[in-house]
């Protein structure tokens, strides 16, 4: 048996490291670390409430919107109210930006450049991975920067400024669109639906959103999605880091009619979602306390960083068990054919549903400007109150986000908060039981020499992890 | 060519989420068009685990030159000065000294945002991580380095402010930094690019109408000027947000939310809800930077008196109710 160290962990949002004991080839067993220590939580404590909308979107440059989202949820939850409908629809298109834009970064920043490493040479598509994904100066990555960009135009009229705005509230947005607004919407809209056809998908979206079977989206073959599948097919990816099957949604973009991509759990089929059944285990993080629900966590480092805890990050578990967050979750709680297909894959899965939701989420976001009303009203407001309880849910790029406030003499008594990638990444629990990225690369291939093995960087990537947000 | 590397420490990486939207061109080309090219960047570079801790500790040992060093994020000190809330992975040594050691092999050195620059976020409530900046802490001079430290050019670390930073103030102090446009006098009492921080967020905001008549906004949403109810401290703050704005067309006031001073150490420390406006005896306390108390007031009183009805219906407005009267030509 020997042990490899992997880090800095690069191309992932945050610091992560990984370390991998390996025996005839394969990954035996793997402990994930989050090595950044924040205390978001415990900088909220005392605050006035409203204060945690500036605050928790700065855990993170990247799931900034995300972040505002929950906190204003779980403050309306604490007020008692909702927002406006037309403020939620605004909320949720602000929202469904990041999470596209974070789906569009993913693919081409972080997880494609690894495929034009040397080792892969002799490959058919080699030498078209590396024209499109070279690392920065890919062509396919400066396209991507530059419709992402310009994506972001509508976060900016809507909500000034990306990351780290404070339009979202909760009773809904600062800003009221008017009609030339809702028409500049459209204009940034159709120019990346555009973008999305004529060069990741190759073809009308409808057309991927249509497909129902494996064996069709191995035969896309256009854009560079079928660039991603023809790898996928050569190197066997859908063997590679399969997950537990198990998987968590709270919901994304909630309107007037419920979330837009449903809420809910699944372990061979669809299970109620019960978040009274959450807790977090702290017997391998560097916390002390015991173990709890968020509503009445706390988070206090044990500074001595002392043994068998490896890792700063809670491990949260439902019922007792660990959950995978993330858009295949999300698309196989909805109930997306594909994404059924795809469920307890492994890296095929993880990027082929987030590359499914880039194209479902385009045409969410066309349905929600198309029923923007410039006439209505986006905001109304309410005094925080004395005292209260209030829980925000989520879905982050990256999975379901949680945050749970309690409000006591019209201060912040306690916030907790439970990221995506805290469950994907979450250390072992007191039963010995790996977390989900843990489990994954038990099995992994490992070559004579790698020092950073290859199929470990897919594996990991493939979950598009979010370290700012894991920790906090 | 002008060879940079780029550390995150403590923060929320979205100085670098923010630089992937500069645009006319991309941050990508933009950069690689002046010959300015990251050696490493975490979020960008291929080389992971064994490759990027070769290359850093090439770079640490000075066998691997490196002209600008951007960190983005505080430095973690913690817990009791070890540096452990930060290890960088796969090395086991805290970031903070890996930090220390590239500085001191930099030709320059730029603090990529608030929190690199004072602590900014990460020093927060009661800044559980002991962060602080690289050569502030808050407000005092001295944070990871000591006051007096100066890189290889000469100059102190460049705290390139911002919660986030606007990509336009990252890439041009590159731009300059690279053409040796840079100077001790280009930057300010705090150290920061007067390229932009000359000016004042209220510079170009457009809610000046309502400012002028202190016709202010009740509540987040309403037209009205934010400083007088909602916090809003943008006549304080430094930054060309509403001469260039963000994302395209935005910028916090005109998104409908008021300005919160993030180019500013210790701005995450109000001492008051980012979103109200603390008064003494109902009169909000802060003046417009270089506004004589007595004048403010008396003019505040004054234009108050003054406001016609088309600005003082519309500031408690989410849209514009009342038209502008039309004149016809004379």
């Amino acid at each position: 048996m020997t042990r490899l160290v992997v880090g800095p962990f690069n191309r992932v949002e945050g610091d992560l490291e990984v370390t991998l004991d390996i025996a005839e080839g394969q990954v035996r067993a793997a402990r994930v670390n989050a090595p950044l220590y924040r205390g978001f939580e415990r900088m909220l404590e005392g605050r006035d409430p409203r204060d945690a909308l500036t605050i928790t979107p700065r855990i993170c440059g990247i799931c900034s919107i995300s972040q505002s989202a929950a906190a204003a949820r779980a403050l309306a939850s604490a007020m008692g109210m909702t927002p406006t409908p037309q403020g939620a629809r605004v909320a949720a298109l602000i929202h469904a930006v990041e999470n596209a834009a974070d789906h569009l970064t993913h693919f081409h920043l972080f997880f494609m450049p690894d495929f034009t490493r040397p080792v892969y040479a002799g490959h058919g598509w080699h030498g078209r991975v590396i024209d499109r994904f070279t690392a920065i100066d890919g062509s396919a990555l400066r396209a991507a920067v530059a419709a992402r960009a310009d994506l972001l135009h509508i976060v900016g009229m809507l909500a000034g400024k990306w990351p780290h705005t404070l339009a979202i509230q909760p009773g809904g947005v600062t800003r009221a669109p008017g009609p030339r607004d809702k028409a500049r919407l459209a204009v940034s809209l159709r120019a990346f639906r555009r973008y999305l056809e004529e060069t990741v998908f190759g073809a009308p979206l409808e057309e991927f959103v249509a497909l129902s079977r494996i064996d069709d989206l191995m035969r896309w073959g256009r854009g560079d999605v079928g660039l991603f599948l023809d790898i996928a097919a050569d190197l066997g990816l859908d063997g590679m880091g399969r997950g537990s099957g198990r998987y968590l949604s709270f919901g994304a973009y909630p309107v007037d009619a419920g979330p837009i991509f449903a809420a809910g759990a699944w372990d061979n089929g669809p299970r109620p979602l019960d978040t009274a059944a959450i807790r977090e285990d702290l017997s391998h993080a560097w916390m002390t306390g015991t173990e709890a629900h968020p509503s009445e966590g706390r988070t206090e480092p044990d500074t001595t960083m002392s043994d068998p805890a490896y890792s700063w990050c809670k491990a949260p578990r439902l019922a007792g068990r660990s959950m995978e967050t993330g858009a295949l979750a999300r698309q196989v709680v909805d109930g997306h054919p594909l994404a059924r297909a795809m469920a307890g894959g492994g890296v095929l899965a993880r990027v082929a549903a987030r590359l499914l939701e880039l194209a479902r989420t385009q045409i969410v976001m066309e349905d929600l400007v198309a029923g923007i009303d410039p006439g209505a009203t986006f905001m109304h407001s309410a005094p925080a109150p004395r005292e209260g309880t209030g829980e925000g849910l989520v879905e982050a790029a990256r999975g379901a986000l949680g945050h749970w406030l309690r409000i006591a003499d019209g201060r912040i008594a306690s916030y907790q908060i439970i990221a995506p990638t805290t469950w994907n990444f979450s250390p072992r629990d007191a039963a010995g039981i790996p977390g989900p990225l843990e489990a994954a690369l038990e099995g992994a291939p490992v070559q004579d020499g790698e020092t950073t093995p290859v199929s470990v960087q897919h594996i990991v990537r493939s979950f598009d992890p979010c370290m700012v947000c894991t920790v906090h | 060519m002008t060879r940079v590397i780029w550390l995150q420490a403590a923060g929320c990486g979205g100085c670098t989420m923010s630089l992937l939207c500069a645009e006319n061109p991309g941050a990508i080309d933009l950069l690689s068009d002046a010959g300015i090219r990251f050696l490493w960047h975490p979020a960008l570079s291929l080389q992971s685990g064994e490759e990027a801790r070769a290359l850093l500790q090439a770079v640490a040992d000075g066998q691997e030159p490196v002209d600008i060093l951007c960190v983005e994020g505080a430095i973690a000190r913690g817990p009791n000065g070890t540096g452990r809330f930060q290890m960088l992975s796969g090395t086991g040594r805290p970031l903070m000294d890996w930090v220390r050691d590239i500085a001191a092999r930099a030709t320059h050195v730029v603090a990529v945002g608030s929190c690199a620059a004072f602590g900014g976020v990460t020093a927060a409530g009661g800044n559980p991580s002991d962060a602080v900046g690289l050569q502030y802490e808050g407000a005092h001079p001295g944070g990871l380095l000591p006051p007096d430290w100066r890189s290889r050019s000469g100059l102190p670390v460049i705290n390139v402010a911002g919660c986030p930073t606007h990509p336009g103030w990252v890439t041009e102090t590159l731009l300059l930094l690279s053409a040796g446009a840079i100077g001790a006098g280009d930057l300010d009492g705090y150290r920061r690019p007067r390229f932009y921080a000359d000016h004042l967020v209220h510079h170009g905001c457009p809610k000046n109408e309502f400012y002028e008549y202190k016709a202010s906004a009740r509540q987040l949403s309403d037209l009205g000027c934010m400083m007088e109810n909602l916090g809003c401290v943008g006549t304080q703050a430094v930054g060309d947000c509403n001469i260039r704005p963000w994302n395209g067309e935005g910028s916090c006031t005109r998104g409908g939310f008021p300005c919160i001073n993030c180019t500013a150490p210790e701005f995450e420390e109000p001492r008051h809800p980012f979103t109200e406006t603390p008064k003494v005896a109902g009169i909000p306390v802060g003046l417009p930077t270089d506004m004589p108390k007595a004048w403010f007031m008396a003019l505040a009183s004054l234009s108050k008196a003054a406001t016609p009805d088309r600005i003082g219906i519309n500031a408690v407005s989410d849209r514009v109710r009342v038209p502008p009267t039309l004149r016809k030509p004379k």
